[in-house]
């Protein structure tokens, strides 16, 4: 067997989930697997207990109500891609390019985000959409918002007794126009770099709100505040766009690796970033 | 420690003991030696594991055993008719040469009962990103693409007849 020994735990309430987690020792939450049995069958996790949480009650839940998407602990990648279909093109799009449908059936949205892979589409969205990782520990409920929530690879404000047991999303504004696209080698694996982008407009024709984040290009997922910075309140103009992407970009600091350079991850951002945030601004008004 | 797990694999249940740590994939092939579904890079990455959960194309290899208590599961094994002929979506692959070394097969042939079902006339681009999941180390992938479409047309309902 590959992964190292350790104990297993199936519990049927969230407070016997959470008190499990505090329970001492090194403790990992079991959800989709799609992240953790990797890491364990390569003994890069070396868990003392496994908490599958697959047994909780109430966390499979998709709501939607006053502009926020609650996603429950338990739905599956799939489950969320489906209702994305005929719902949300911008994440059917975001969907499409997690891993491959069989890890998407079991993978979760949770785990995803929480899993804090820098290199991961569902983070960036996220941070794009001003989300909240909704968090419950031995001392009650707590909201932490994605600006917060990523600290380094991996590496989240979630603290070891603490279970996720939601993520919060704001969804995009009526009117508002959005943009999404990554390079990645094949389709379905890790984006060297990936960018999304979601803009609304005044009456006036000028940029009212830009959000753009990219996943990739950092330790953690980044917005590209500058590049934000430098649209809002304008007039956009290809010029302008241009310059923004290329401003968000120059405050990347991209680590370089085995699959990329650090200067060909900022090049690729700075491109990507245009392309988003030209599709965002074509998409306004429409379906999104 | 073991944990007693109760599971339906290709219709038949199983009542076993399992040690938490050990996948799915080596639960299948190791304690009910079902050893059509294979292992390959056992993280995630190759497809080659590939089952079906509830109906719906999982990597057992990413699975723990002690997970799919209660659960249905489908291998490779339980894909033909119990007459020992051959899944339309297997006689298309010998007919199409979409074999190769074999190796990869059973998990491909296990996502393409799923992917027939929601996109019986799936295009080629839709069958070039369905494959995308799994990795066929002859790297001949063309006649892979035409065995699903062979696939996809002999599992297509006939016409309406005319009259």
């Amino acid at each position: 067997m590959k992964p190292a020994p350790f104990e297993y735990a199936a519990p049927r309430t969230l407070d016997e989930a959470v008190g499990a987690l505090a329970s001492g020792g090194d403790a990992k939450v079991l959800a989709g697997g799609q992240s953790l049995v990797p890491m364990l069958a390569l003994r890069l996790a070396r868990p003392t207990l496994l908490v599958d949480i697959n047994r909780l009650p109430g966390l499979d839940g998709i709501r939607e109500a006053s502009g926020m998407l609650e996603i429950g602990a338990l739905v599956r990648q799939r489950a969320l891609e489906r209702w994305a279909a005929s719902r949300s093109p911008l994440f059917a799009d975001v969907l499409q390019h997690v891993a491959h449908p069989p890890i998407r059936n079991r993978g979760t949205v949770v785990g995803n985000v929480v899993h804090a892979d820098p290199a991961s589409e569902l983070p960036a969205l996220l941070l794009c959409l001003e989300g909240v990782v909704v968090a419950r520990g031995p001392r009650g409920e707590r909201m932490i918002p994605a600006d917060r929530f990523y600290r380094a690879p991996l590496t989240t404000a979630l603290g070891p007794d603490e279970l996720a047991t939601a993520v919060r999303f704001t969804l995009p504004p009526a009117g508002a126009g959005w943009g999404f696209a990554e390079v990645s080698r094949r389709h379905g694996d890790f984006a060297l770099v990936g960018a999304v982008a979601v803009v609304t407009r005044g009456g006036d024709g000028t940029l009212d709100r830009v959000r753009l984040a990219f996943f990739g290009a950092a330790g953690t997922p980044v917005r590209g505040t500058a590049g934000e910075q430098a649209l809002a309140g304008q007039a956009p103009t290809a010029a302008r766009i241009g310059e923004a992407a290329r401003a968000a970009a120059a405050a990347l600091s991209p680590d370089g690796d085995i699959h990329a350079t650090a200067t060909y991850r900022r090049h690729v951002a700075a491109t990507l970033a245009e392309r988003t945030l030209t599709a965002a601004l074509g998409r306004c008004g429409a379906a999104r | 420690m073991t944990h007693p797990i109760r599971v339906t694999v290709n219709g038949q249940e199983y009542a076993r003991a399992v040690e938490p740590r050990q996948t799915l994939a080596d639960f299948l092939r190791d304690d009910l030696d079902l050893t059509g579904t294979h292992v390959g890079c056992e993280h995630g990455v190759c497809g080659a594991c590939t089952i079906l959960l509830g109906g719906e194309p999982v990597r057992s290899c990413l699975m723990l055993a002690v997970q799919a208590d209660a659960q249905s599961i489908t291998t490779i094994e339980g894909v033909s008719p119990a007459d020992g002929g051959l899944h339309p979506i297997q006689e298309a692959f010998w007919a199409k040469h979409g074999l190769q070394c074999g190796y990869c097969t059973p998990g491909i042939v296990m996502s393409v009962c799923a992917f027939l079902r929601e996109r019986p006339q799936p295009t080629r681009e839709e069958i070039r990103e369905m494959l995308a999941g799994h990795l066929c180390r002859c790297t001949g992938y063309h006649f892979i693409v035409e065995a699903i479409e062979a696939a996809a047309q002999a599992l297509a309902p006939p016409p309406p007849r005319t009259p």
